[in-house]
């Protein structure tokens, strides 16, 4: 572990997005158009964004780093940089690390912005404070990263990563309890939602949402997501191979 | 005639296979100290392949690969080798400077030093562009500069002249004997014969197996050839006379 390697690296990792304006609106913006639309949909029906709105902000961060990231390591990977940075003092969760801290920076100006324009201009009403709000999307937006990390080690081309979205980040999206609450599932379907990480972002977002300050179950929530992001970036540090056939 | 006594590459019965094909076949050999040597052979003769081994990034059969006396791959010497890929690895959408700045970071090299670099390979008017607005030919040269920061003793380079003009083909290869005069070790490969008589030792590969290792003038002398296209010509129909 060395810190200057882990912060260059974010640091690179942001430069590379400054130089990609398009990619930053992109990010910034279609949350936050996405949740207006859903509001507007709701018309007339407040209760229903209130319940919804929160979740939603806890699977944008997950869905968009998923995506971002397995693309931007398939790059290291096909590009040669990472044989680069491979053959250098480099230790592999500098790079990783460095890859969570760059995204994780971007994921907590998503959420930020998502979470103010769901609060101030959409009138989304929640119990809890903002602030947790913005934790748990940060949260999501490691873990999306962490995987994003792990997932690009099985894609050998673009095309492969982008499917990866549907293959792995969609059976979560239906399983979390967004559709339908966990416990009204068939109890194979909860079973399987229980060991599915965003089960427990959306059931974190869900909880401080709907509580003053930190509940026992929130914490527990955050415990577990934790876990998954530290388990899925030790599997992707076991991804990245020094020595290649 | 080896150029020092200690090599600063020693590869001994090295053997990889590649896909299930044999790439290297019980190479063994060696690259003196101080020595521009010259990696030469047609394409597919397993060049790229003996680099990695090198560099420590192969995955490798049998045999040893030692660097500076140490393991090839081993931690220390990592940062002690400048390694340039084939295919220029840099970030297209980072500017020459911004990728060697990160580069200098990672190895722990003086922010000063990238201005060094840049300049070293010619690029110095061009260190405020992206490097997707560059030609091949620039981009190799960034790839290059990444690989010259924090003054490495031993610089292992895969074909960095393709493409190039001949100007600055003849100014890289000058940087490489300047480099050399100050100490430090290049395995330069190359399929361009012409490049050969700028080493000061060669190492002929041909299907994975190593054909001549000796200086231009004596591989010359040895088969009695005016050209080492011709001298490499030569090798390989004694080697088939052989063989029969």
């Amino acid at each position: 572990m060395n810190a200057r390697i882990t912060v260059a690296t974010a640091g690179r990792v942001l430069t590379q997005l400054r130089h990609d304006p398009r990619t930053i609106a992109l990010l910034l913006v279609v949350p936050c158009l996405l949740l207006a639309l859903l509001s507007w949909t709701f018309d007339g029906q407040p209760a229903a964004f209130d319940r919804i709105g929160p979740m939603l902000l806890a699977i944008f961060p997950l869905v968009v780093m998923f995506v971002v990231t397995s693309v931007a390591m398939l790059r290291e990977r096909t590009s040669g940089t990472l044989e680069r940075l491979l053959a250098m003092p480099l230790n592999k969760l500098d790079l990783l690390l460095g890859y969570a801290l760059a995204f994780g920076a971007l994921a907590v100006v998503q959420a930020g912005l998502a979470s103010g324009v769901s609060l101030w201009l959409l009138d989304l009403d929640i119990v809890g404070s903002a602030g947790w709000l913005v934790l748990t999307a940060l949260l999501s937006a490691l873990l999306g990263t962490a995987l994003g990390l792990l997932a690009s080690a099985f894609a050998q081309t673009e095309f492969q990563a982008v499917q990866f979205l549907p293959a792995f980040v969609l059976p979560q999206l239906l399983l979390c309890g967004l559709f339908v609450p966990r416990e009204a599932m068939h109890s194979v379907l909860e079973a399987i939602s229980n060991v599915l990480p965003l089960s427990y972002a959306v059931d974190a977002i869900a909880e401080v949402a709907a509580n003053r300050g930190l509940s026992g179950q929130a914490s527990l929530d955050y415990g577990v997501l934790v876990a998954f992001i530290v388990g899925a970036l030790a599997l992707g540090a076991g991804t990245l191979r020094r020595r290649t056939a | 005639m080896p150029v020092n006594e200690t090599p600063a590459i020693e590869v001994s019965e090295l053997t990889v296979h590649r896909g299930g094909n044999l790439v290297l076949d019980r190479v063994s050999c060696q690259v003196g100290a101080g020595s521009v040597t010259g990696l030469l052979g047609p394409s597919g003769s397993g060049k790229s392949t003996l680099i990695r081994s090198i560099v420590g990034v192969q995955k490798i059969t049998s045999g040893t690969v030692q660097v500076l006396g140490r393991a090839a791959g081993s931690k220390p010497l990592r940062a002690l080798i400048g390694y340039v890929t084939q295919a220029p690895s840099v970030y297209t959408d980072l500017t020459v400077r911004e990728n060697l700045r990160y580069f200098a970071a990672v190895i722990g090299a003086s922010p000063r030093d990238v201005d060094t670099v840049i300049s070293s390979v010619g690029l110095t008017d061009k260190s405020g562009a992206l490097v997707a607005r560059l030609s091949g030919g620039q981009r190799t040269r960034v790839s290059l500069a990444a690989a010259l920061l924090g003054e490495p003793q031993v610089l292992v380079l895969d074909e960095p002249t393709v493409g190039l003009d001949p100007v600055l083909r003849r100014d890289l290869w000058q940087l490489f004997k300047g480099l050399a005069s100050s100490g430090s070790t290049l395995l330069v490969s190359s399929h361009i014969m012409d490049e050969a008589d700028r080493c000061t030792q060669l190492l002929l590969l041909r299907d994975g197996r190593v054909l001549a290792a000796d200086s231009p003038a004596a591989i010359r002398d040895h088969t009695d050839t005016a050209d080492l296209e011709s001298a490499f010509l030569a090798l390989i129909d004694a080697e088939e006379v052989a063989a029969r």
